[in-house]
């Protein structure tokens, strides 16, 4: 088989399962950089299929593509630690306070530029949880899309085969190539940790960055320009509306209480 | 426009939800509730919209659209919103609404709102901008209770996709007279709408269903342990229920399978009784289950947010309270 050039779409995000106490303040809000930055997890499976693939196939390359300031360099060498060939920042100011949309139009357009048989990236991140950059980079690319892919495997015949996940059913999936695969959920094999000699490899190689000039298209569709939606408002809630009856935990009163449940057919 | 997804050849649940929804927006505006519906055979569920009160809908049938493919879908939704230009969009946040909805919106260049509990019509101010009757989409944000309120003033659709089972469905009395409009899908479709193809498809195993217990019995991180989560299915048995958990819980390995997670990004549930163990009540997770009928919550802190929304509060150890109530229950049923 001939060997495949896949792109693997990679965003640096906050952990915010690692909430601890610690960040977060007293009106709820948590501090953002109390949290360790790391690679958006789905991403990371999206990753482990492109190195399968390159396992599999002689000639094949990994090419890691993300939007974010200079600091999501991070994420890209981590990938390369763990086998990707090359990474490519998208960071430029122009880039933004960019949606999803906007941010899908910069990454399709730094992938026409590389010109891959293959697109993969996580299902969704856990910071926005939109689900929408996948499918996004696809229509702006023309190219068909599969999305909650588990494993994607090349077939001799140079399209691709994926075993995806619906809510009610499995399906396994062909495609012809180009295409946009996003990958992600509990059945995606984990990602092989960071190899120890190619941390020393790679630790000095710069990692390419390219701004709004270098991506070329129309520039109006870049960053806070380019994204129709605005978040107006971001509120915390205080529950308590509810007239709640406190119930106390002392043998009696658990008791007299689950008499009412059970008198009340709550309980059956 | 409220796309109709169907399942197993009717129109699923969060279709009609969003009918009754759209059904209510439609009337604080003035205008008119239309419905979208694409599969293998699509005509006779023109009916079933009319019930919940489209006044149009838009059918279009063909074998090779049996099951849910990105592209041709899309190509359809595009061509009929193009033609209709409604101002709003909804789709359910499935894995098919939330395949195709993102894919669309690029199409026509519209912005979309994903994975959203409550839609509100108003005014907005933003940015010295003011905007008149838009669609304010509301979903949680990914700091805790948070939500985050979101709009996409200058293009129309207003597209969101909206979480199953957030929405109560509700038909008319009296079904409209409304109009069902069959696309053409033969001349609409293109040979290369067809790159993906299905090879094979296996329903997967429910396990659970929580979807459908009348009672479910939840815990949280504040039980400390799987063999704590022990007492929960003990208790779930004893009234028929189900056993859910929330993300914390799930990750902590207390208990396995994320089918048990209730929340905004696991699974909405409301059923008649929700008894709630060592759960904070961090808005992801109650937007999964505050609109039980009845909520019990347990939780040592007498502070914790899930107690303001429960019916009945307990300030208790879990694990000992639901033990209590085990055998309390047990004595009051003899
Ligand atoms: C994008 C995003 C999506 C998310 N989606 C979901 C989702 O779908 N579902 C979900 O559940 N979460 C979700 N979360 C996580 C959510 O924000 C909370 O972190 C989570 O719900 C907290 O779970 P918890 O209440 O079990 O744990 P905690 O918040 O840690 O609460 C534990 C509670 O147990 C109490 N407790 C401790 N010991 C005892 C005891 N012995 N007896 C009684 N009580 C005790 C404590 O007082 C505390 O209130 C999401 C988060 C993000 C960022």
């Amino acid at each position: 088989m001939k060997g495949l050039k896949i792109a693997v779409l990679v965003k640096q995000v906050t952990d915010t399962r690692e909430t601890v106490e610690a960040t977060v303040g007293a009106d709820g809000t948590i501090d953002r950089n109390a949290l360790p930055a790391i690679c958006n997890p789905d991403d990371l499976n999206a990753l482990e299929q492109a190195l399968r693939i390159k396992d599999r196939i002689d000639g094949s390359q990994v090419i890691l593509i993300s939007m974010g300031p200079q600091r999501a360099e991070e994420v890209l060498r981590d990938g390369i630690y763990r086998g990707a060939d090359e990474g490519i920042l998208l960071s430029d100011r122009r880039f933004a306070g960019a949606d999803t949309m906007a941010t899908s139009y910069a990454l399709a357009m730094a992938a026409r530029r590389i010109s891959p048989d293959l697109i993969l990236a996580g299902r969704q991140s856990i910071d926005g949880d939109t689900a929408h950059v996948g499918p996004q980079t696809a229509l702006w690319l023309g190219w068909p899309q599969v999305t909650y892919a588990e494993q994607v495997t090349p077939c001799e015949d140079g399209s691709i085969e994926i075993r995806r996940v619906s809510d009610d059913e499995t399906e396994v999936v062909r495609t012809t190539l180009p295409a946009v695969v996003t990958v992600g959920g509990s059945g995606a094999a984990e990602c092989r940790p960071s190899n120890v000699r190619r941390i020393l490899e790679y630790k000095k190689q710069p990692v390419t960055v390219w701004t709004a000039d270098d991506l070329g298209g129309d520039t109006s569709r870049y960053g806070l320009g380019g994204s129709p939606t605005q978040v107006v408002e971001s509120r915390t809630i205080v529950a308590g509306h509810k007239d709640t009856e406190w119930v106390a935990s002392d043998e009696n009163s658990l008791s007299e209480f689950v008499a009412r449940l059970v008198e009340s057919h709550i309980v059956e | 426009m409220i796309f109709c997804q169907t399942r197993d050849g009717a129109l699923s649940e969060v279709g009609l939800e969003l009918l009754t929804k759209g059904r209510r927006l439609a009337a604080e505006t003035g205008g008119e509730l239309e419905a979208l519906i694409i599969g293998g055979r699509t005509a006779h569920l023109a009916e079933e919209a009319f019930r919940y009160g489209a006044a149009k809908v838009f059918c279009a049938e063909d074998e090779r659209l049996k099951d849910y493919l990105t592209l041709p879908y899309v190509r359809i939704a595009k061509h009929v919103v193009e033609a209709e230009q409604p101002d709003i969009f909804l789709a359910g946040a499935t894995s098919v609404g939330r395949d195709m909805a993102p894919r669309l919106a690029a199409e026509l260049g519209c912005g979309l709102t994903a994975d959203c509990t409550a839609l509100e019509l108003g005014d907005c101010s933003y940015r010295g901008n003011e905007y008149k009757g838009v669609l304010k989409c509301i979903r949680p944000s990914f700091v805790a209770n948070q939500l985050t309120t979101i709009i996409s003033p200058s293009t129309r659709p207003q597209m969101a996709t909206i979480r199953e089972g957030v929405m109560a469905k509700e038909p008319l009395g009296k079904p409209v007279q409304g109009k069902c409009i069959m696309v053409d899908t033969t001349a609409l479709l293109k040979k290369e709408d067809f790159a993906v193809s299905i090879i094979e498809k296996t329903a997967r195993e429910r396990g659970v269903d929580l979807k459908s217990a009348k009672v479910i019995v939840a815990g949280g991180y504040g039980m400390g342990s799987a063999e704590n989560f022990e007492v929960l299915f003990r208790l779930a048995e004893m009234l028929g229920g189900e056993v859910g958990a929330t993300r914390a819980a799930i990750d902590a390995g207390y208990v396995g399978g994320y089918e048990r997670m209730i929340g905004q990004t696991g699974i909405t549930v409301r059923p008649k009784l929700y008894i709630a163990c060592g759960i904070s009540g961090q808005v992801q997770h109650t937007v999964g289950m505050d609109k039980s009928a009845c909520i019990i919550s347990i939780n040592c802190d007498a502070d914790a947010p899930i107690h303001r929304i429960a019916d009945y509060a307990i300030v208790g150890d879990a694990v000992k309270t639901v033990e209590h109530m085990i055998a309390l229950i047990k004595n009051n049923r003899r």
